[in-house]
């Protein structure tokens, strides 16, 4: 177990170390200017290009920047916030994107697993129907649409919540965007555990649990369950990357300074801003990577078959 | 002649599934007894409902299943030590789970592979039956357990109860089963084809397993295979299935020796055998009629070489011919004409029965 942590953990951090020098020099490649180049003179942008090293080898390049990287220090945005450090602006927003993202991933899982339990255990019966029209509408209506039509019922028409985010009602603000956003993973979630039960009431072993005399939620929470989650977490995990990492539009539609919109920023400004958008790739692939990493170590608590090897019984 | 206590009466049982495709009538009336300590076997190729009778008498139908009619009178000691007798059919799977499934009635399945739960020790796989039914503790079910892992023939049970069913080879795995099944010391164990996944070399010891606990413990059992060699050596009777329906019952002699009904000659015929002169192992020409339309006449009328016209008519009724022995087919109606087995099966037979002696 030790040696397989330290193998992954091992891969992680060369796949985390390809993405960054891929990321690193595509943003180089990539047609535009790093500086807000329509208030600068040619001779300017120059004198700032030698000042970066940009016009030095790729390579040197790349080993300055991960040297500072490896000290935690990201730089400073090449044309965003006048050049203030990008790990003050990055932890800010992450903040914000982390908690609203945070809500929408507890929110989205917990209701995904009841409708889709309710949804199983009611096969082909009412319930099951009315789980599934839900759970296809959520797959299919955007978070964003969701967003302004929460938006128009709770904040217009009744002022019950903000209409924009809002810092000092730091709560009430959450709710608009983390249910949106949650509706997506809440309904992949329902549909993934009801398929998955249904095809686990149908396997041998639960005939043979029933055949020994379990019945009821004995039987679902002992053998049905625990069966049906392990493939439910596979999926879940990059539904996690994604909200925590924020809803690109619904960040920028409701305002919040979150690291989606701080990405929209970094690309939409004046120039495009290098060291944001490598700062907040490498972030996202992390974040992906480091995520990936714990399902499969919570894979192992959830099935034996990946925790043992077959050989011995030892853990 | 002593009364014997019969343990499982299965009336007319008439079941159909409900499919996209439509109703499938997978079983047409079928009768089956069993009495205490003995062994009937349920033999007929693939589809003919060997599995769906008695997966009927405990209570585990599909929720597509649909009951035309019949019953399955079951009689067992409860608690109390009264005899009881109910109708498995009449009663709600909740009730059938609490009081029957496991304490009175157990099964083993085809595919040991599958039928373990993955995420769950063996331990607790055997324990859990007990627990709920014996109310006893969870130690008191795990030493119990470890007896059972013994008598199955599980050496190192200790080690084997915290095992999860990945570790164990298939062999292992169906003696585990076996435990399970046996853990609340139930009235009937059916198997449902217990050997047919496993290896060659192992089918035999399960085989002599199964036959071993059913003598210590004088239980019932109820074999479902489509292996006759099986059938030769476990049995005391015989029912043979095709298409939904029982067409021949009688004791392992008389099937095995004086078959009646043209589909058990086919069965017989295509077994492979050693002495047989041919280098072409025999098989019953066709394939079973689809449930999903009405049968007229004998459901086997298109595939027996000697089917008469009746048998395009009209379903033959059971024929007795000995006490224990009968056959679904107008070949014994006295109106009938004389045919007789064919010539392969006979020298067939009289090898089987110099075997024997």
């Amino acid at each position: 177990m030790k040696k397989y942590v330290f193998k992954r953990i091992l891969t992680a951090v060369i796949t985390l170390l390809i993405i960054t020098f891929l990321l690193f020099t595509l943003v180089r490649i990539m047609p535009g200017n790093p500086f807000p180049s329509e208030r600068m003179t040619d001779e300017a942008i120059a004198a700032k290009r030698e000042e970066m090293g940009l016009n030095d080898n790729i390579f040197v390049q790349f080993w300055n920047y991960m040297k500072n990287v490896m000290k935690g220090d990201f730089g400073k945005g090449t044309s965003l916030y006048n050049g203030a450090p990008i790990k003050t602006v990055l932890g800010k927003s992450l903040a914000n994107s982390f908690k609203i993202g945070g809500i929408a991933i507890l929110l989205g899982t917990f209701v995904g697993l009841v409708l889709g339990v309710v949804a199983a255990l009611n096969r082909d019966k009412f319930m099951d129907v009315f789980c599934s029209v839900v759970s296809i509408l959520g797959v299919c209506v955007p978070a964003y649409v969701f967003l302004i039509f929460l938006q128009y019922n709770f904040a217009y028409k009744t002022t019950l919540l903000p209409y924009f985010f809002d810092s000092r009602r730091f709560f009430e603000s959450t709710i608009i965007p983390s249910v949106s956003m949650s509706l997506f993973t809440m309904s992949t979630i329902a549909r993934f555990t009801r398929n998955e039960m249904v095809e686990i009431m149908d396997s041998d072993y639960v005939l043979l649990a029933e055949s020994k005399g379990m019945y009821g939620s004995k039987l679902i929470t002992r053998h049905v369950l625990r069966n049906a989650l392990i493939p439910v977490v596979t999926v879940l995990a990059p539904l996690v990357v994604d909200l925590l990492t924020g809803a690109l539009v619904v960040e920028k539609i409701y305002g919040i300074q979150g690291i989606g919109k701080l990405m929209v920023d970094a690309i939409s400004g004046e120039g495009i801003d290098y060291n944001y958008v490598l700062a907040l790739g490498i972030l996202y692939s992390a974040l992906y990577i480091g995520i990936m990493l714990i399902v499969d170590l919570v894979y192992g608590l959830l099935d034996p078959r990946i925790r043992i090897s077959s050989k011995g019984g030892d853990k | 002649m002593e009364e014997k206590d019969k343990i499982l009466d299965i009336r007319d049982l008439d079941v159909s599934f409900r499919t996209s495709a439509g109703m499938i009538h997978a079983l047409r009336g079928v009768n089956i007894d069993l009495y205490r300590g003995e062994t009937v076997a349920i033999v007929g190729e693939s589809g003919s409902g060997k599995s769906v009778s008695m997966k009927a008498a405990m209570g585990l139908m599909a929720s597509n299943a649909v009951f035309n009619g019949g019953e399955v009178i079951f009689r067992y000691k409860d608690d109390n030590g009264e005899i009881k007798e109910v109708d498995i059919l009449k009663q709600d799977k909740k009730w059938i789970r609490r009081n029957i499934n496991g304490k009175h009635m157990a099964m083993v399945f085809q595919d040991p592979m599958t039928s373990l739960d993955p995420t769950m020790t063996i331990g607790k796989q055997i324990t859990e039956g007990m627990i709920a039914h014996l109310g006893i503790s969870k130690k008191e079910a795990w030493e119990r357990a470890k007896g059972l892992l013994e008598e199955v023939g599980i050496v190192d049970a200790e080690k084997r109860m915290k095992n999860y069913p990945h570790q164990l080879s298939g062999g292992m795995r169906q003696r585990v089963v076996i435990a399970i099944a046996l853990s609340c010391d139930p009235d009937l164990l059916i198997c449902d084809e217990p050997t047919t996944a496993l290896d060659v070399t192992i089918q035999a010891v399960i085989i002599d397993l199964i036959r071993k606990v059913q003598k210590e413990r004088g239980i019932s059992v109820i074999y479902i295979t489509h292996d006759l060699g099986v059938v030769a050596k476990v049995a005391d009777y015989v029912n043979v299935m095709y298409a939904g329906k029982i067409v021949e019952v009688g004791n392992v002699n008389e099937i095995f020796y004086e078959p009646a009904h043209p589909y058990t000659w086919g069965l017989l015929s295509a077994m492979p055998d050693l002495g047989t002169d041919d280098d072409r192992l025999y098989t019953i020409p066709g394939s079973p009629p689809n449930l999903l339309h009405d049968v007229k006449g004998d459901a086997f009328a298109a595939r027996n070489p000697f089917a008469l016209a009746i048998d395009e008519m009209e379903h033959p009724p059971m024929f007795k011919i000995t006490e224990t022995h009968s056959a679904a087919t107008w070949l014994l109606d006295p109106r009938a004409p004389k045919v007789e087995m064919p010539e392969e099966l006979k020298k067939r037979i009289e090898r089987m029965r110099k075997e024997a002696e």
